[in-house]
């Protein structure tokens, strides 16, 4: 017997880092939004190491941001520690990372979702969902409340049929000893949803005091920190910093001898797990010639004194992981508070949702981050935006937004993830990216402002002050190119002193800002701008100058791309009755089931032969439909 | 590749099949045609000339400003052309060098090779196509690509594409190096991947490629006809087979065993089939170096072969290396010739018969010029009636593959200028990574995951 506990436009189950984006988004593009979670001291906390961004990751932190989402303004409210990483190489792999407070992380973002308009925030745990006609309507929680909405996400990350282990201990359970979410896991399966069993694993966590940091490197933050949200005005000055380490010949021998007890050896973990995270026994199996390993101790926060020892993921009994600590010089006297562990997980194929993440065969549910087989806060986070977009579009009859891989990296996973799966827990990587010189760090504002305002998800105020930015990115662009400068021994002076060769002839700035030894701010000795301009402005003209070349190049293969991206492929187009196409490229289409030709065409098993086979079906117009 | 442009850049190809008649057209079609085909013919302004007339003129190598060819060329523009968009077609008369030489003149001057199956695909694409239609054209698509893809894994066991393949790893160990530079940025294993470091294993790459095109303009990498191996033991009379077939006396016959040690190529055209006849040398168990390494590369050319012409010896009984030579040839495609005929006959013709399973058998005596026109027809019987498969396909994969080559080439030009520019080397590797995927279409491997794949198992990344 359930009750009626009321009546939602959308409702999102979980509140880590893609159910509170999700909610957020939701609520703030006005749907009435129900957030449950099983605890509600544990809104977007971070099981596993402290810290956010990084390479791409950091960029999407910045779209979601330009997004409106939150997760950018609340690490720049609560981090220790800030770095921007990469400077050495070009603006277009410039990455920020922030280390975390891990506490007061969580207050802060539960403090905004109460206080955000249209949203509800409950603890409770969902068993199951309602479904009428084919149609997700609604939840029921264990306590038989029912509550009824046009749209449900699920952002339950690694809780589904969570199973933790250490050695050979094995217990049912989330995340940190958080209660795992088995009814639901089964009801999916119920359904028919396709799960896969992924794993994941965090390293042991010590007491700082039991550290000898003096054996240690320090690593520093920035002394003039940048920050990911466009609305950070002001930066936290004590920052904390984290130390560097090493394990040995001897750390890799206790494992050595002890590998038969780690779970992921001894076969008892069947999970895939991740190949750019992996446990410190398979790095020393792995890499045996290497002699030594880098282990970052990472405060988890200012007001705790727990270290996260990152580098050190394992699922080693926790006696090993004490005689492996105490092997790793600064710690040959540490305190382990929390020992590492393995952590297997159910998550849907994501190959089973639309790119707006609506399940296909379930109009009106939608699944994000962790779920969906990725990796990372900011991957769910990303993710969790996105779906709170469509959702509430569904439910209050407003436009969808699908990103393409030109627009974001937000676009680059999520195509990714629908249209091919992945077959271990999906990190983003800058690789992942075709067009990573566009999408840049700096330009996360430029790029998506515009659909963030459209969309009701950033302030007009915000917005104003963007378009301001651009206005005055624009002239002086228009400035550097149409000014021009003479030889003079003042600028052979300035332009020996950064080796460059000198002018013969009158140049225009712009040409000055594209040679690699000159910045623009040179160019502001030379011939400044009639107003002093905002550094951020100064940095965008300074990367659109310079890089225009490739910039341009770029462009011209995104035009291409989008070509194909917008040839759109009918809905319940039938593809059994296209002859030609190859078998397994037609067993693929059904899975899958793309929207455009482009998507079609990056279908692993649909070849070119296939694609161009495809456009032709379309172009000739009478196209059968599936039943 | 599957995301080409579509349907509005300039594409081109040859398209009269090889073999049948002996004028080649070289076809182009889409906006720029006229302008195009304009840059390298000699005569008439072609952008001014009415639509659909005829014009006698030359074909300039604008680069080395030499006339290359006598040509009529045919303007047609939009929209009542073939392919609804506006058409050259260069009508020639030479041999298959020089529509090769046509075609990659009009390649370097902005058109695309054409896709199989693509002028067809968009007469109906611009045209209003029915469904029966729009089948037709889906089945010319599958047909033509399956073909093309089987040229291509032919290549794919050559040589060349071992080379391809080490270079892309090369390559791609480069890249590698630069993402877990960039994804890793405090992975301490590997050190920042310098200019200088990059712009040598560059350097390497691009001496390689241009190597490999410089082979392919002397004509070792483009096959220009079907590769014919002659084999057979020594003293058979290959050699006297490839100077009947050439007309001309190309090598050297001796009365003594074992007279040819290296291998003689020569291009002929017998019935309108292209051949690129190979004399080897005679095939036995040897001692004598020389001829040792002749009869290694005498195998290899067998590999290599689209048909074989085996030699036997009339006058002689069917030794052990003659029932070798059947076995080693077993599953290609052969044409047996019994010669000497004008001798006494020692050899067991129904021994021969047994041991051909099937395949053409003549007799000929090549001191009489006899039996010449027999082994013609079989030749061209065997072409035109498809059980060969090389033709234009293996034709245009070649210069497809050159095309690639030179992209490749032009790829790495701009990577090593970013270099030089002191251009940060995330940019670089943009360009780096293109040469990397140009020439992965050579081999057919597109995938990009590979990059993630090599990323993970050359690195032990954590953070
Ligand atoms: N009687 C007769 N002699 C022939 C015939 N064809 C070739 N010969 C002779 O056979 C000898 C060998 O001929 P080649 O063409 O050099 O034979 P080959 O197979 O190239 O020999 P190697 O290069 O030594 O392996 C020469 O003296 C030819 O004149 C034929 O039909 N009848
Ligand atoms: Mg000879």
């Amino acid at each position: 017997m359930t009750y009626d506990a009321g009546h939602f436009d959308v409702i999102v189950i979980g509140a880590g880092h893609a159910g509170v984006e999700a909610a957020n988004a939701a609520a703030k593009r006005g749907a009435k939004t129900l957030m449950l979670t099983l605890n509600l001291d544990m809104i977007a906390f971070m099981p596993c190491n402290p810290s956010v961004g990084g390479p791409a990751k950091g960029v999407v932190v910045r779209e979601v941001d330009a997004l409106g989402g939150l997760m950018g303004k609340v690490i720049d409210k609560t981090y220790i520690q800030m770095r921007m990483l990469n400077t050495g190489k070009g603006p277009a792999v410039r990455a920020l990372r922030a280390q975390a407070d891990k506490p007061l992380y969580i207050q802060e973002m539960k403090y905004r979702l109460e206080n955000q308009e249209n949203l509800t925030l409950r603890q409770a745990m969902v068993e199951k969902l309602i479904i009428e006609d084919g149609v997700c309507t609604g939840v029921i929680t264990e306590t038989k409340a029912a509550y009824h909405a046009k749209s449900v996400i699920i952002t339950t990350g690694t809780f589904m049929r969570g199973r933790v282990i250490i050695g050979d201990l094995s217990y049912e359970s989330g995340p940190n000893n958080q209660r795992a979410s088995v009814k639901l896991s089964e009801h999916l399966e119920e359904l028919g949803f396709e799960l896969v069993r992924f794993k994941t694993g965090t390293p042991p966590r010590v007491n700082s005091h039991t550290i000898d940091y003096s054996k240690t490197e320090i690593q520093p933050g920035d002394d003039h920190p940048s920050h990911f949200s466009y609305e950070t005005t002001e930066g936290i000055l004590d920052q904390i910093p984290c130390w560097l380490t090493y394990t040995n010949e001897f750390t890799h021998k206790i494992i050595d001898d002890n590998l038969g007890l780690s779970a992921m050896y001894s076969g008892m973990i069947k999970g895939t797990g991740p190949r750019y995270c992996p446990s410190i026994e398979d790095k020393v199996v792995r890499f045996h010639d290497k002699p030594r390993h880098q282990i970052f101790l990472e405060p988890e926060g200012r007001d705790t004194e727990e270290v996260y020892v990152q580098g050190l993921s394992t699922s080693l009994p926790e006696f090993v992981q004490h005689e492996m600590i105490r092997s790793i010089e600064g710690l040959e006297k540490a305190e382990i508070m929390r020992a590492g562990y393995a952590i297997e997980y159910d998550s849907v194929v994501p190959t089973q949702l639309w790119p707006t993440l609506e399940v296909k065969n379930i109009p009106g549910l939608y699944t994000a981050g962790q779920i969906n087989g990725t990796s990372g806060y900011e991957e769910a986070a990303g993710q969790g935006l996105m779906a709170g977009i469509n959702a509430a579009a569904r439910a209050l009859d407003k436009e969808t937004l699908i990103l393409d891989r030109s627009q974001a990296y937000i676009g680059v996973l999520i195509d990714d993830l629908v249209t091919k799966g992945t077959n271990e827990p999906y990190r983003l990587l800058t690789s992942r990216a075709e067009y990573r010189l566009l999408l840049r760090h700096d330009n996360a504002d430029m790029r998506l402002s515009e659909i963030g305002h459209q969309l009701g998800l950033i302030s007009d105020e915000r917005y104003n002050k963007f378009l301001e930015k651009k206005e005055l990115v624009d002239q002086e662009k228009i400035r550097l190119e149409k000014e021009t400068i003479k030889p003079s021994e003042e600028l052979q002076k300035l332009t020996d002193e950064v080796g460059a060769t000198p002018l013969r002839e009158p140049t225009k700035l712009a040409d000055l800002v594209k040679r690699p030894e000159i910045s623009y701010s040179l160019i502001e000795q030379l011939s400044p701008a009639p107003n002093e301009l905002p550094s951020d402005v100064k940095e965008q003209v300074e990367i659109q100058i310079k890089y225009q070349g490739y910039i341009e190049k770029s462009n011209q293969q995104v035009e291409r791309m989008l070509k194909m991206e917008n040839k759109w492929i009918p809905e319940g187009i039938d593809y059994d009755a296209i002859g030609g196409i190859a078998t397994e490229a037609k067993e693929k289409l059904k899975k899958v089931r793309p929207l455009s030709v482009g998507q079609a065409s990056r279908i692993s098993g649909v070849n070119p032969a296939d694609v161009s086979i495809l456009l032709v079906y379309i172009e000739q117009g009478n196209i059968a439909k599936m039943e | 590749m599957g995301c080409r442009e579509l349907e509005t850049d300039t594409i081109a190809a040859i398209s009269t099949p090889i073999g049948e008649g002996a004028i080649a057209i070289v076809r182009l079609s889409g906006n720029e045609a006229i302008t195009i085909a304009n840059q390298f013919f000699q005569g008439r302004d072609l952008t001014k000339v009415d639509s659909h007339t005829i014009h006698y003129g030359k074909i300039i190598d604008p680069t080395i400003d030499q006339v290359v060819e006598e040509v009529m060329v045919s303007v047609m523009r939009a929209p009542k052309t073939f392919t609804r968009e506006d058409v050259v077609e260069i009508n020639c008369h030479g041999g298959l060098a020089s529509v090769n030489r046509l075609l990659e003149l009009a390649l370097q001057m902005g058109a695309r090779l054409a896709e199989p199956g693509e002028f067809t695909k968009r007469a109906f694409l611009n045209g209003r196509i029915d469904l029966s239609q729009a089948e037709a054209v889906m089945d010319l698509i599958r047909a033509k690509t399956d073909k093309a893809m089987n040229v291509a894994i032919k290549q794919l066991d050559g040589k060349l594409s071992k080379l391809i393949q080490r270079l892309r790893q090369e390559l791609l160990e480069t890249v590698a190096h630069v993402e877990v530079n960039i994804d890793y940025p405090e992975y301490d294993d590997v050190e920042q991947m310098s200019h200088d470091t990059m712009l040598l294993k560059t350097k390497e790459v691009h001496q390689e490629i241009e190597r490999l095109l410089q082979m392919a303009k002397q004509g070792k990498i483009l096959r220009e006809g079907i590769a014919t191996a002659i084999i057979g033991r020594p003293n058979v009379g290959k050699s006297s087979l490839l100077n009947a077939l050439v007309h001309e006396n190309k090598a050297i016959v001796t009365d003594i065993p074992g007279t040819t040690r290296d291998i003689i190529e020569e291009y002929v055209n017998v019935r309108g089939v292209p051949l690129r006849l190979v004399d080897t040398a005679g095939i036995r168990d040897t001692d004598d170096i020389v001829e040792k390494i002749g009869v290694e590369r005498s195998r290899q050319v067998l590999k290599e072969s689209d048909l074989i012409l085996l030699v036997l010896n009339y006058n002689q009984e069917l030794t052990e290396e003659d029932i070798q030579l059947f076995k080693l040839v077993e599953d290609l495609e052969v044409i047996v010739l019994v010669n000497k005929t004008d001798l006494a006959q020692k050899i067991d013709l129904e021994k021969v018969n047994e041991l051909v399973k099937g395949h053409p058998v003549i007799t000929t005596t090549l001191i009489e010029e006899k039996g010449l026109d027999e082994l013609e027809a079989a030749i061209a019987k065997t072409f035109f009636s498809g059980e060969l498969e090389p033709g234009d396909l293996t034709y245009v994969s070649n210069v497809r593959h050159i095309q690639l080559l030179k992209q490749a080439l032009a790829a790495l030009d701009e990577a090593m200028n970013g270099m030089e520019a002191n251009m940060p080397i995330d940019l670089v590797q943009i360009d780096v990574t293109r040469t990397w995927q140009l020439l992965g279409e050579i081999v057919g491997d597109t995938i990009r995951d590979s990059l993630i794949d090599q990323l993970f198992s050359q690195f032990c990344l954590g953070k």
